[in-house]
């Protein structure tokens, strides 16, 4: 049985006729071609799917399509506007917060989400509040700093 | 997966009516348990009943000090609320000891109460389990154990119940809410799960026509401390190996009463009522601590892979307790 599931995906209404076990993940990927999202594990311990869901950060793997039914999806796609790159993605290329880059989509909207989230300003912030995502190349110092620049810019932003 | 129906209830009554009405439906929430149990096809659910949109998702203050928690709040809400963190510490820091950023933004708290072992053998669908194929035998009495039950087992399983969130609400004698059509009830946080015994298929005391419609927390006296200490494979993102949630009244230097519940040992957060008895009225010290440690895991039985765990959590015990005495003074 086939399920009408209304998605706004970055910012643009996508309906859709879905079968109910279709994962946010695959209809992202096979029905939108959103290919920017990755599968890696399929069972929400490795972090590559990771999409904003009305803006907070989840696995896409672990949510059923039908489920995000009249939300709004942010995925990689999504991040840069008019051609220009999100201060996060350019932080990760000044960084060189990769190896491989399968992972950076879904560490980059995680992040995304991770700055909106309110945890103690602590100097270990970055590293817990990212621990969703693995990198199996081991960039992790990179990518924690390339987080890291943006979200003392952010506080000195606020603070000024 | 196997093939499903969907259906959305908007009512907690229109929820309870369609579960006692269609065969082989289930409740989903957060689905990051369920969904992920469903794609290896150890639970083959043919309706799946959503309730995430029904009106069970706040944090409310209680007029008698409490707090009550919705059954659909997410762990992530729960563990960073403001109230949370100020009159319930323990909770906090359970509830975001547990799982990724990620998955507690979907997770609920009643699917907490309600996610499954992480035991491989009950996950692999094939394996000899008789918490998944009730009477099948438990293949990790006699295969990969290092990470299972030392406390309240029996010869049909000895999983673990994976969560953290649940230890600190058995250690703060929670209260869960629960409805069915016709009739609500109450049940202590402590008596909520069920130890293996014969039947290790039966989890809970929830039947399968009730829901969880909320936690209640009790309140806690002013003068009370508490912490969540937990030791795992890794730092974050892992299950517990072992885990204790303390929580301590304080009557000057002395500890008017103390509570302990354990984590990563038992099918069931495991509440230490006899070592909790020598804490009242004492004062505190490591030799105390250490007496409450001992007397915890007394009726520990490890298998060969897991006895690092009864030394272990005695260690577990004696942090939680010294670490909530520091922050007395």
């Amino acid at each position: 049985m086939k399920y009408s599931v209304t998605l706004r995906v970055n910012g643009k209404e996508q309906k859709l006729n879905l079968d109910a076990r279709a994962t946010l993940l695959n209809a992202l990927r096979e029905i939108l071609h959103l290919t920017g999202t990755k599968k890696g594990c399929d069972q929400g311990q490795c972090g590559s799917c990771t999409v904003l869901l009305n803006g907070k950060r989840v696995n896409s793997c672990l949510v059923l399509a039908v489920m995000a039914d009249g939300k709004t999806v942010t995925t990689i796609e999504g991040v840069s506007s008019n051609g220009e790159l999100h201060p996060l993605q350019q932080s990760f290329l000044s960084h060189d917060g990769l190896q491989c880059g399968y992972c950076t989509p879904g560490q980059i909207v995680s992040a995304l989400g991770f700055l909106n989230e309110p945890w103690d300003k602590t100097p270990e912030a970055v590293q817990i509040g990212m621990s969703g995502n693995l990198c199996r190349c081991g960039a992790y110092p990179n990518i924690a700093s390339a987080i890291e620049e943006i979200r003392s810019s952010i506080q000195e932003a606020a603070s000024s | 997966m196997k093939p499903f129906t969907y259906q959305r209830p908007f009512t907690v009554q229109e929820a309870l009516h369609s579960i006692r009405n269609t065969p082989g439906s289930i409740f989903l929430a957060g689905g990051t348990n369920l969904v992920d149990m469903m794609k290896l096809e150890v639970i083959n659910p043919s309706v799946l009943i959503d309730i995430n949109q029904l009106p069970l998702n706040k944090i409310e203050p209680l007029p008698n000090g409490g707090i009550q928690i919705g059954s659909l709040v997410r762990n992530s809400d729960l563990g960073f609320h403001p109230l949370i963190r100020k009159n319930y510490p323990v909770l906090s820091q359970a509830v975001l000891s547990g799982a990724s950023p990620q998955l507690r933004n979907m997770a609920t708290v009643g699917g907490n109460l309600m996610q499954k072992t992480r035991c491989s053998y009950y996950r692999d669908e094939i394996s000899p389990c008789s918490k998944r194929n009730p009477g099948s035998g438990c293949s990790a009495l006699k295969g990969y154990h290092a990470e299972h039950a030392i406390l309240g087992t029996s010869s049909s399983c000895i999983a673990t119940h994976p969560s953290d969130m649940c230890v600190a609400l058995s250690a703060l004698e929670a209260i869960i809410h629960i409805e069915s059509e016709k009739e609500k009830r109450k049940i202590a946080a402590s008596e909520f799960h069920l130890l293996p015994g014969n039947s290790p298929e039966k989890e809970t005391v929830l039947e399968p026509y009730e829901i969880i419609v909320m936690i209640e927390l009790p309140p806690l006296p002013p003068n009370t401390t508490s912490c969540y200490i937990k030791v795992s494979h890794r730092a974050l993102y892992e299950f517990a190996l072992s885990s204790a949630a303390v929580v301590l009244e304080w009557e000057g230097e002395k500890i008017k009463q103390g509570r302990i519940a354990l984590g990563g040992v038992a099918a069931k957060p495991w509440r230490c009522f006899q070592a909790e008895r020598l804490l009242e009225n004492s004062l505190p010290d490591e030799k105390l601590f250490r007496s409450c440690a001992e007397t915890a895991l007394q009726g520990a039985e490890p298998q060969k892979e897991n006895q690092y765990k009864v030394e272990l959590t005695k260690q577990v015990i004696c942090k939680a307790l010294s670490t909530a005495f520091k922050r007395s003074v």
